[in-house]
């Protein structure tokens, strides 16, 4: 036990400040995508959820049901892009 | 055993040299360049010679795009716009085809690249897809276009203040960055997503013991492969889906 408390003390002195940059910039680049992708995820599953059963409640309008849904997966899912490209910034930049 | 994974800068996943000139100048030919040269030349050839055979029971190329432009005209066009959008028909299907073509660059052996991956492509074709529309408008509408899409009517007047703002940041603002945005950012995350799986598998190719699990993060590989080309296909629907109805908002005053 003393000898992973002496190892991780040891790394923790060899740590610079870039090292804590980097985590730092690691760690908030992934709570920034996984907040983001929270709201999408559930607007997109309820939406395809809702349209599947709109479709299966009146196939003839499937075709139109099919393009708004294409739409609206597109406008939900822009947050969540927004979100991805907040991480590459986060992280790479 | 694998002790670590050496995931490559992202720099190397997305910029590339200059075949010729130097770099950051205007002439610089890169890969990038060239599969936008080569989705502009196959798209050009395509209807090139699919309009010159004029049989009335299509094959061939004829075939291929009688049945994507009539996909587009039924499945875009009249869904969103309705008849009077049928004018607009060659914008949106050489929208289409350059960014289908650009985009499954993403999964041609050799290029691993789609070319919509920088922001460059993606922001052209908004800015494009952007001044269009507000020439539509300003066609259909005239100067009361602008009027129309930031104000609309019915909105009680003690609104006003707060309703013109959103509508100008969302009409004039937010569409073409959103646009361009929602392309660039699924094709990078599909190249990200696939570069990840091919470095997995080359690291545990090398590694001793957990080479056992390489076929499962090869069949990975595979099947996120097909389902980039899915990706690729339905963002070049919904580009050219969003660009109809954006088109199709200005043909008439919402009321």
């Amino acid at each position: 036990m003393s000898i992973l408390a002496q190892a991780a003390a040891t790394a923790a002195e060899g740590l610079q400040k870039a090292d804590y940059q980097a985590i730092n910039g690691a760690t908030n680049a992934g709570l920034a995508y996984g907040l983001a992708a929270i709201g999408p995820g559930i607007g997109i599953g309820y939406l395809v959820g809702q349209s599947v059963q709109a479709m299966a409640r009146q196939p003839e309008a499937a075709g139109m049901v099919r393009t708004t849904m294409f739409l609206g997966i597109a406008f939900t899912e822009a947050l969540a892009l927004i979100g991805f490209v907040v991480f590459i910034l986060l992280k790479f930049v | 055993m694998i002790l670590g994974l050496e995931f490559p800068p992202i720099q190397n996943l997305v910029e590339w040299p200059n075949w010729f000139g130097p770099e950051g100048s205007w002439y610089g030919f890169n890969k990038i360049a060239f599969i936008n040269v080569v989705a502009l030349v196959v798209t050009s050839l395509l209807f090139f010679i699919a309009g010159r055979s004029k049989s009335l029971v299509p094959k061939g190329a004829q075939n291929l795009v009688e049945s994507s432009v009539d996909f587009i005209r039924e499945g875009i066009v009249l869904e969103t716009m309705g008849p009077e959008g049928i004018k607009y028909l060659p914008y949106l299907v050489s929208l289409f085809f350059f960014i289908l073509i650009t985009n499954i660059f993403e999964v041609i052996p050799f290029f691993h690249m789609p070319a919509n991956a920088r922001m460059a492509g993606p922001a052209v074709l908004a800015l494009f897809t952007w001044a269009f529309y507000i020439a539509v408008g300003l066609k259909h509408q005239g100067p009361k276009y602008f009027i129309n899409a930031v104000a609309p009517s019915g909105v009680p007047k003690a609104l006003l203040p707060l309703v013109i703002p959103i509508e100008f940041l969302s009409t004039f603002i937010v569409r073409p960055f959103s646009l361009a945005v929602r392309l660039f950012a699924n094709m990078l995350a599909g190249h990200i997503l696939l570069v990840t799986f091919s470095v997995l598998c080359i690291t545990l190719f090398t590694a001793s013991l957990l080479a056992i699990v390489l076929p499962l993060s090869f069949a990975m590989l595979v099947g996120l492969t097909g389902f980039e080309i899915m990706v690729a296909f339905l963002q070049a629907y919904i580009f050219t889906i969003l660009a109809a109805v954006y088109i199709g908002s200005s043909l008439h005053a919402e009321h």
